[in-house]
């Protein structure tokens, strides 16, 4: 009788290290393809199957996503933003202003509000980028409940009323595709930025920043550059989102944009982007799957954050990597 | 109108000096995240609103069974929360922001918002200083205010458990080679913290509704004290409060109290830009500072 044993399916495939694989068959190709291709394929098919209600929740769950990502991406940095509610409605504000009292058409203003919000953040937040700790943490908490109050202050931008009638996207397919292209892109972009001599850069910043700094590196320079980026996704979140509802105003600074993209980075799992990616696409549409608790909404993100941050601050896509590394099959054992 | 101002500033800085010390001891003298620290003002609030008002209990009872109580909900959430990221700084400013969000936006669901969530005075009347009426909730404010902050710096100069909380924040390691139980007294100091967040919230309330939406003022408020005072120092903790205090007096006279909240978040920034530990903040300016 032959005699099998247990083999790991990634043992023949991973040559020397994590990331370069030797491949000998379209099984060992599907292993290694399935993973990033999965949400680029589910993210290109889901606007033409869903219905036009669940549609809207696609591009609120992207939106979430990418706020999700850019909230991992600072923290990669060592800043942890409480507020990304800030970039959100900066960049909100931008679109709207520019497209309803400047007349840009939208596919000068989205750009616009994207790098000019991306600018805006990082101006404001320059201050704190010298200290390290909870500061970052305090002020950016701070900035989008003030931005709220200057705006019901100083009634400008339409004050508590906002601005409504803001143009829309041409038809909803062209609004689907393009938060879903930005999404994958951020995506795979961000992944690929943190593998590299760049991304190594401001991952050292977060271990040792004096380190960096002995090297003769400007860790202020790359610090700002590093909002600068999380910023524009921020800052694109709201502007998208602004056409799409054709409204802009204070609910735009509210805390659900800024503790669901905490929640999603911290429930997928922080520091792999595709975390915060799994993260947003579960937490989003359960949310809307329960909309009957309506208030108790930030109650649930909040619950599920304190727990995935005591009981498992692995996350879950951590969790999901492992296992699929982990994958066996039965072998015959060689005589 | 200027003695108005002075009048209404002093007691608007002893208000934020109240509002921030539980933060400054939990925070800034022992060095433990506490960011739910609106949430415990604003649940110690609605404590005895409901011992007040369901269990017809007398005020004075009421009021010390909610700051116990809310002391005991610092000290739960410590023991379940806080103990298991200790050291980890991001993961307590998540968490215990987390447990505020939680225990805020709890209150929020449940309907508690209303004219009717009042909590009583102490005393009622007003007593004429100079040409302005200031009615005697205030007095107590500014009394309890000025005796706190006083025992708070005597507390955290002279006793042996006031000596520890500033030992664990100073060097944590040190303090557990000297015989200091660092989970116990950063336990401790984030009950302390809730308790002196329960008694500001019960002094300061009566002169208004308990609004859910106060709790994140609060914490604004008390962030913005301890960073502009300097983390670790109470003396820095009533000088900020003074200056924020009367600056916050000033434009709410010139310009209308709309303006009156950004005044801490531009008083932040500032202080940030010029002297990043604060005012009088001596305890690791070089760890924090880069």
């Amino acid at each position: 009788m032959k005699q099998k044993r247990k083999e790991r399916i990634d043992r023949g495939i991973k040559a020397r290290s994590d990331d370069v694989f030797s491949l000998n068959s379209f099984r060992e190709m599907l292993y290694v393809a399935v993973p990033p291709l999965a949400p680029v394929l589910l993210l290109i098919l889901l606007p033409l199957v869903l219905p036009s209600y669940w549609q809207k929740v696609l591009i609120s769950t992207c939106v979430f996503a990418l706020l999700a990502m850019s909230w991992d991406f600072l923290v990669g940095v060592g800043m942890v933003s409480l507020g990304q509610a800030l970039f959100f409605g900066v960049g909100a504000y931008i679109a709207g202003v520019s497209n309803k009292i400047l007349g840009l058409p939208i596919w000068i203003d989205l750009p616009l509000a994207t790098v000019l919000g991306g600018f805006i953040c990082t101006v404001l937040l320059t201050p704190v980028l010298r200290l390290r700790g909870v500061y970052f943490s305090m002020v950016t908490l701070v900035l989008p409940l003030m931005l709220e109050r200057i705006v019901e202050a100083a009634g400008i931008f339409g004050g508590t009323e906002g601005i409504t009638g803001i143009k829309a996207f041409q038809n909803p397919f062209v609004e689907s595709y393009v938060i879903v292209f930005v999404t994958l892109f951020a995506l795979f972009a961000f992944r690929r930025l943190v593998t590299t001599d760049y991304g190594l850069v401001l991952k050292a910043i977060k271990d040792n920043d004096r380190a960096v700094m002995s090297v003769g590196i400007n860790i202020y320079w790359m610090k700002a550059q590093a909002l600068f980026i999380a910023g524009c996704v921020g800052s694109f979140c709201g502007a998208f989102l602004t056409h799409v509802y054709g409204f802009v105003g204070m609910p735009s600074f509210a805390l659900d944009y800024s503790i669901l993209p905490l929640s999603s980075a911290v429930v997928g799992g922080m520091g792999t982007f595709a975390g915060s990616f799994v993260g947003a696409f579960i937490l989003v549409p359960l949310s809307e799957a329960l909309r009957g608790i309506g208030g108790l909404r930030i109650v649930l993100y909040s619950f599920f954050l304190v727990f995935f941050i005591v009981a498992l601050p692995e996350g879950i896509f951590h969790y999901i990597q492992r296992k699929y590394q982990q994958f066996e099959r039965w072998v015959e054992v060689d005589k | 109108m200027w003695e108005v101002a002075l009048i209404y500033g002093f007691i608007n800085s002893v208000i934020l000096a109240l509002t921030a010390l539980g933060f400054s001891l939990t925070f800034g003298i022992s060095g433990v995240s506490n960011f739910a620290y609106g949430a415990m003002y604003i649940f110690a609030g609605f404590a005895s609103w409901l011992l007040l008002n369901k269990l017809a209990l007398p005020f004075f009872l009421s009021a010390a069974i909610a700051v116990i109580l809310t002391a005991g909900l610092g000290a739960a959430m410590y023991r379940f929360v806080l103990l298991r990221v200790r050291g980890l700084v991001i993961s307590e400013v998540i968490a215990t922001f987390g447990v505020g969000l939680i225990i805020l936006e709890l209150f929020r669901y449940l309907g508690f918002s209303g004219f009717e969530y009042t909590l009583p005075v102490f005393s009622d009347g007003s007593l004429l200083i100079g040409n302005t009426y200031v009615d005697y909730q205030r007095i107590w404010i500014v009394g309890v205010g000025i005796v706190l902050a006083i025992g708070l710096y005597l507390f955290t100069h002279y006793t042996k458990i006031g000596l520890a909380f500033r030992g664990i924040a100073q060097d944590e390691h040190t303090a557990l080679s000297l015989g200091i139980n660092s989970d116990r007294i950063a336990g401790l100091s984030v009950a302390f913290g809730s308790g002196l967040a329960a008694i500001a919230a019960i002094l300061i309330l009566p002169r208004g509704t308990i609004a859910v939406n106060d709790g994140y003022d609060v914490l604004i408020n008390a962030m913005a004290v301890c960073i502009i005072g300097g983390l670790g120092s109470s003396v820095g903790v009533v000088l900020a409060s003074f200056l924020i205090g009367y600056a916050q007096i000033m434009t709410d006279i010139l310009s209308g109290p709309h303006w009156k909240m950004i005044i801490s978040l531009v008083a932040i920034l500032v202080i940030l830009v010029v002297k990043p530990s604060g005012l009088l903040g001596k305890q690791k300016e070089l760890e924090e500072r880069i």
